[in-house]
């Protein structure tokens, strides 16, 4: 098969082989489909578009056709090992809501977005006085699925006000590479982030 | 006159009956001593018997469910949309049966049958049947015809239900289960509407408390009153108003300032009941209709669901329509979320469609694409 996404790489590293996983707003199903044949991991995805729903029939993922927006109650209490929402947190109409729900629901939550402290992201802003378009945010203003983008920094103090501890975090560039001096100022040179994360409480 | 058939249908069909001489023990508590069961066969059984689908019907289907009986006929199967050479369910891949359900009016043993412990005419005296006694039934078809496990059982509506209670009942002797615009068990309403057809078939004085035939009469005026009903409730209020608005009948557009038609929703409705009439059977009608009111597989396990569906194998696709109001998506999820909790295989596709609950029968390319895609995957674990 075609290499893995580094992000969607990075993620399945992070996933213990034999867990339980919901993907919220899952795509096409790639990430669970290379869990499935990699990682003996069994689980769903849940997404909207219909597209993507049959995607990820054909990819052999067991999907269910789900508006995030509208909670997950259909999940009990600590059905998963991982609750994983990749480039899907900037797209939902209470982010923060749907963060505690991954902890209810699942042992670990893995969350990515565009972050939108990169340094692009600023410049385009400040010098051009345009909303930035950019590689992890191609849309204008106006169409864009985007309605609660937020910053390295806005993440991790939504993740101290709600208990939250964040067990790894990893910023890539738009080619989703790894870089060193990234790692140094992760909300000036990350474009994605990455967290792996559970409640503070445990 | 001969005709040549799409490409893409299975052409001519010639029905095939068997003939059950065991008793048929029913959840009522009754049984039927024997019986025939009617039905069709599209495709080739592959050696290991592994590429086998059930079809399970709705309310009015029956074993016709793909090709036609004669080069003349009008029209073809009642699911031609999704069975043939290509389709969703390709027979090209598969074998796929298509029996007339027990009760039924199309050559299974039902109402109109002659009961052999007397001679005379079931009527109103054959029993009443459940989805689980139909389910048992088909599974002596299935061990008759060599198939100890289906790749998938699949059905709409009704017939859904019947692919939901051969999971539960029979885990081991179906791989994956199709549910399509279906609901875990009926809701107050759907049951009143039930209850109205039925009214309308026992109040018509041509019934004949169930002795019609006997009579040489059919209750003509209720039956076709009962099928204007359900047609209301197979149609969104949308598709009603894209269908007929409020169209008038007749050219001149001029209000009859009668009881007469006035509109072409009138004209239709009137025209589905009486061509309901030439080919369906009261009785059947009224036993359809209870099978419905009493499907509830939970009901056996202090009604929970997810308990009732604990030990099932097979895989499940669930497919609702968001314009379906008879068996909402919402009703479909109730299923799903059941599944869920017992961390079964569900794929669920809630497809964006206009047209009510007959959106299962119709070719709707979101829909088709997904049954497709699934299929596709049955498929390849047949092969």
């Amino acid at each position: 098969m075609t290499e893995l996404r580094p992000d969607l790489a990075i993620i399945s590293e992070w996933i213990e082989p034999g867990s339980r996983v919901l993907d919220l707003g899952c795509g096409d199903g790639t990430l669970l489909k290379y869990l499935q044949e990699h990682r003996n991991v069994t689980g769903y995805g849940l997404e909207i578009d219909p597209d993507n729903v049959l995607a990820c029939i054909k990819n052999n993922v067991d999907v269910i056709q789900t508006d995030l927006d509208a909670g997950l109650s259909d999940f009990d209490e600590d059905s998963f090992d991982y609750v994983v929402m990749t480039h899907t947190l900037q797209a939902v109409s209470y982010p923060h809501r749907l963060v505690k729900e991954m902890l209810r629901i699942g042992r670990q939550g893995i969350v990515t977005f565009p972050n939108f402290g990169h340094w692009r992201v600023r410049t385009q802003l400040l010098l051009k006085g345009r909303m930035p378009v950019s590689n992890a945010l191609p849309h204008a203003w106006y169409d864009t699925p985007n309605i609660r983008l937020c910053t390295v920094k806005d993440f991790e103090e939504l993740c101290k006000t709600q208990g939250i501890r964040i067990l790894e975090r990893q910023v890539l560039d738009h080619t989703h590479r790894q870089r060193a001096l990234a790692r140094l100022l992760p909300n000036l040179l990350g474009e994605i982030a990455m967290y792996r994360f559970e409640n503070g409480s445990r | 006159m001969s005709k040549t058939f799409p490409a893409d249908s299975v052409g001519l069909v010639t029905p095939k009956r068997h003939f059950f001489d065991e008793p048929l023990p029913l959840d009522s508590g009754r049984e039927l001593p024997s019986y025939e069961i009617v039905y069709e066969t599209y495709g080739e059984l592959n050696e290991d018997r592994s590429n086998a689908i059930l079809v399970c019907h709705a309310l009015s289907g029956d074993h016709h469910a793909a090709g036609y009986h004669s080069p003349d006929d009008r029209k073809p199967g009642w699911w031609e949309t999704c069975i043939g050479p290509g389709k969703p369910i390709d027979t090209n891949r598969f074998f796929v049966v298509s029996s007339n359900n027990i009760g039924g009016c199309s050559g299974s043993t039902g109402p109109s049958s002659i009961n052999p412990r007397n001679g005379k005419r079931y009527g109103p005296h054959f029993p009443i049947v459940t989805v689980a006694d139909w389910v048992r039934s088909q599974a002596r078809l299935a061990d008759v015809l060599g198939i100890s496990r289906w790749a998938a059982v699949i059905g709409g509506s009704l017939g859904a239900m019947q692919a939901l209670q051969w999971a539960i009942d029979y885990p081991d002797r179906l791989r994956h289960a199709i549910l399509i615009a279906t609901a875990p068990k009926l809701s107050a309403q759907n049951i009143a509407f039930n209850e109205v057809a039925r009214q309308a078939i026992l109040s018509d004085p041509d019934f004949r408390d169930g002795y019609y035939m006997d009579h040489g009469v059919i209750p003509r005026r209720g039956l076709a009153l009962a099928r204007m009903l359900g047609h209301i409730t197979y149609l969104s209020e949308d598709a009603m108003r894209a269908k007929f608005g409020r169209q008038p009948k007749g050219s001149s557009g001029k209000l009859s300032y009668s009881f007469d038609v006035d509109f072409q929703v009138e004209s239709y409705l009137r025209y589905q009941g009486q061509s309901f009439v030439e080919r369906f059977d009261a009785n059947t009608y009224l036993l359809m209709t209870k099978a419905l009111d009493y499907f509830d597989p939970a009901a056996k396990y202090d009604h929970d669901l997810s308990a009732a569906l604990a030990h099932v194998q097979a895989k499940f696709l669930v497919i609702s329509f968001t314009s379906d109001w008879r068996f909402s998506p919402a009703r479909s999820r109730e299923i799903v979320r059941a599944l869920l909790d017992g961390d079964k295989s569900v794929t669920y596709a809630e497809i964006d469609s206009p047209h009510g609950h007959d959106a299962f029968l119709l070719p709707i390319p979101a829909y088709l694409d997904v049954l497709r895609a699934y299929l596709n995957r049955v498929a390849e674990e047949s092969a």
